[in-house]
């Protein structure tokens, strides 16, 4: 694995090593030093063409509990905003050598772009890329609902039988996309939960997912192990997506009574930020069922594993 | 001083037959093999064993991009990258800047033309003034120009307001002209990026569905038939529009379509890779889709091959997808693509190459002395391809000023070895001859034409 650009190409081993290695981290950040000496003297680049001040501190703190250097490259206000190219931004970077590229851009496949250009040499690691892959979202759910279903015996542990169901926006989320293909490569199995309107063109056929359009129907038939709410944006009510915030909670929110209807074991998923009183309510989203808060510091976890993986030159390293 | 004379000797016309041409004075005449009189004896001679002879091609779908945009192609660079192709005539796109919707700019377009010599441009009016899609452009001034435009189009927009669309069907049959539309809904196709299936969503790239052009086509068949106008469909790409129009022509509605080498041979798989060469308008289709464009041109449902040549700076397909233009460049490739997908596979031969490729765009466009017959005295346009070859498509295949060729790197049937245009050789032996030499032909050409 040279880059992370997808959990579509992703094999389960290495899938698992990913995990595994997590758990190390993990650990690492339960110590009162937080820091390992891996990527001492490396630079990571955060390069943000799209605002996610959330995923840039993840991964900054991540590469900083690795002892790198951090340098964060936001779109808004630089030269980038003023034109200048994909090619020329990433040429930059290498002329300053970095070491690792983390970057989160609008348009699908850049990250990609990036791996298979020669403008620069570093590893990628793709912090979610338009309606296309949030690879380490999708890494960061499944660790937690590892770790919830086998606490401290997770390590090795994959998701065989899992049941979990998607519900919201799908088709325009690259956090679902990622984590239908990592789930099923875990050997769970997903459903998506969403208005007809927001289902991805040809998942029916074509995915290896259940679709349903009714919420408490999919509750009641498949007693879900994980609930994920997927954050609704309000622009999409402009676009005829569906009528109104209204319809759009009462339809497909985690109100109190679906959170009631829900196995008292069910976990609840959200990868931030919330629309509370819209995909969420309150009383789902602090429930002890909630994993929200989990997610955040698992991120870290997470993305140390891939950092150190990527970048810290020992191929061979086993968890 | 007029052109010199060649002699090509042993060429394989589309029937099978073997025979000499002799090119004289910008016409052409069959002769037995090993004739020898006075007119043989000076002239140059070409050894032409194992090329198919086929009259000049004619691309009714290319962007030539000048006026304004000269740093993609120019009308010499362009047409010396048709005659690279063994086209002999090209109708140039109204996109430019200015618009092509005066007849100042089709003059213009058309005189660059005639003095880069390599090919007859016959320049495409818009339909709307500025491609705007709100009122009709002069058409008639067009028309009655020295450019003499009978193809209109608004290509790269769709003209989606139906009654405009009913009146230049209607406007254009006033001139003997026809509409080429650019059939693709534009509500439906909002910042589209590929064709729109399980494999654009797991992209995460908008999708253009095959109904936002099926369902102009089906509009504009009726509105074609309503008003007996002749209607052109530019590049048709989707199994469902070939079959729409296949139903337009069983009711006698008079409309003829065109479907692009690359849509012919390549499919949305390569999309894959987020390489921007892949990026055209209309987007790459399915498997399926390839099929029905090839069964379509087997049937004559489909009437045409048109290249839509769209050339873009390196710039323009050097970023990530969502950025890039479409298009890509295909007079060069042509030749070779229509050999893999439909000769090679036993669905047309040689003879149908010729129809689709020179014949019916001639008659689409109302192209004057263009014959495809090689009969005496016929214009000397024709190209000498050698179809057993095969080789790595790589740059020195490009002549035009872009190199976006998404067949760069593959393994290509045949290979253009000698076009001529007028009678005198703008591809002598593979390679294309110099701009000045071809501008100098032209020039006698023009001085005996005017003389003689």
């Amino acid at each position: 694995m040279r880059h992370l650009l997808s959990t579509k190409t992703l094999s389960q081993g290495e899938a698992l090593q990913i995990l595994d290695v997590a758990e190390d981290m993990a650990a690492v950040s339960t110590r009162e030093v937080k820091k390992l000496p891996a990527l001492r003297g490396k630079t990571v680049v955060n390069l943000f063409f799209e605002d996610s001040t959330r995923t840039r501190i993840s991964f900054e703190a991540a590469a900083k509990r690795l002892s790198a250097d951090v340098i964060n490259f936001s779109a808004k206000g630089s030269s980038v905003s003023k034109g200048e190219s994909l090619k020329d931004t990433a040429q930059t970077l290498a002329a300053m050598g970095a070491d690792g590229v983390v970057i989160r851009h609008h348009a699908s496949g850049a990250p990609h772009v990036l791996a298979e250009s020669n403008w620069i040499d570093a590893p990628i690691v793709n912090a979610g890329d338009g309606t296309h892959e949030h690879p380490t979202q999708a890494l960061l759910d499944a660790f937690t609902i590892r770790r919830r279903l086998f606490g401290d015996r997770s390590r090795g542990r994959d998701l065989d039988g899992v049941s979990v169901v998607i519900v919201g926006d799908v088709m325009h989320s690259r956090v679902a996309r990622s984590n239908l293909w990592l789930l099923q490569t875990l050997g769970a199995h997903v459903t998506f939960v969403a208005p007809a309107t927001l289902v991805p063109f040809g998942a029916e056929t074509d995915w290896p997912v259940g679709i349903s359009y009714d919420f408490d129907q999919t509750i009641r038939d498949t007693r879900p192990d994980v609930v994920m709410m997927l954050r609704i944006q309000s622009e999409r009510m402009n676009a005829a997506f569906f009528p109104n915030a209204r319809e759009y909670s009462r339809e497909w929110g985690l109100d109190d009574a679906r959170l009631a209807s829900l196995r008292p074991d069910t976990i609840v998923m959200h990868p931030g930020p919330m629309n509370r009183g819209l995909e969420i309510s309150a009383g789902a989203a602090d429930s002890a069922q909630s994993t929200v808060l989990e997610q955040v510091t698992n991120g870290v976890s997470i993305r140390m594993a891939v950092l150190y993986l990527l970048m810290s030159g020992d191929r061979e390293v086993q968890p | 001083m007029s052109n010199p004379s060649y002699l090509i000797v042993g060429a394989t016309l589309v029937s099978g037959e073997r025979t000499d041409l002799l090119v004289q004075d910008a016409r052409l005449t069959p002769v037995a093999p090993n004739t020898s009189n006075s007119n043989t004896a000076g002239a140059i001679r070409i050894d032409a064993e194992g090329l198919v002879a086929l009259p000049g091609l004619v691309d009714l779908h290319t962007h030539l991009r000048e006026p304004g945009f000269e740093q993609s192609e120019t009308v010499l660079t362009g047409s010396r990258a048709a005659a690279a192709g063994g086209f002999t005539s090209v109708f140039a796109m109204a996109n430019t800047m200015p618009v092509s919707d005066t007849a100042g700019v089709v003059e213009q377009v058309m005189a660059l033309g005639d003095d880069a010599g390599f090919a007859t441009v016959r320049p495409i009016g818009a339909v709307t003034v500025g491609l705007a899609g709100e009122r009709l452009s002069e058409i008639g001034a067009m028309a009655h120009s020295r450019a003499q435009v009978r193809v209109f189009s608004d290509d790269g927009k769709c003209i989606h307001d139906s009654l405009l669309m009913r009146r230049a069907l209607e406007y254009v049959k006033t001139f003997d002209g026809v509409v080429a539309q650019h059939a693709q809904d534009p509500r439906l196709t909002e910042n589209a990026q590929m064709n729109e299936g399980a494999l654009s969503s797991e992209l995460g790239l908008k999708g253009w569905p095959a109904v936002a052009e099926e369902s102009i086509i089906a509009r504009d068949v009726l509105l074609a038939e309503h008003v007996g106008a002749r209607l052109h469909v530019c590049h048709v790409s989707t199994a469902g529009s070939v079959e729409v129009i296949r139903w337009a022509k069983s009711r006698g509605i008079v409309v003829t379509a065109e479907a692009t080498p690359h849509h012919l041979l390549l499919t949305e798989d390569l999309v894959r890779s987020y390489d921007a060469r892949y990026k055209v308008n209309p987007p790459l289709r399915r498997d399926e889709d390839v099929e029905a464009l090839r069964a379509g041109l087997a049937d004559g449902t489909i009437d045409i091959i048109a290249t839509d040549h769209a050339p873009h700076p390196t710039e323009s397909k050097e970023s990530e997808w969502d950025a890039a233009s479409f298009g890509m460049v295909g007079l060069e490739s042509a030749l070779s693509v229509a050999q893999t997908a439909l000769v090679d596979t036993g669905l047309l031969q040689w003879a149908d190459i010729a129809r689709v490729l020179s014949q019916k765009p001639a008659e689409i466009g109302r192209l004057a002395d263009h014959s495809h017959a090689f009969e005496p005295g016929a214009p000397a346009n024709f190209t000498l391809y050698d179809p057993s070859s095969s080789s790595t498509f790589d740059l020195d295949r490009l002549a035009g000023k872009s190199t976006n060729s998404p067949y760069l790197g593959l393994t290509l049937p045949g290979r253009v070895q000698y076009t001529f245009h007028h009678g005198y050789p703008t591809v002598l032996g593979g390679t294309v001859v110099d701009s000045t030499t071809v501008a100098a032909s032209a020039a006698a050409w023009k001085a005996g034409r005017t003389h003689g």
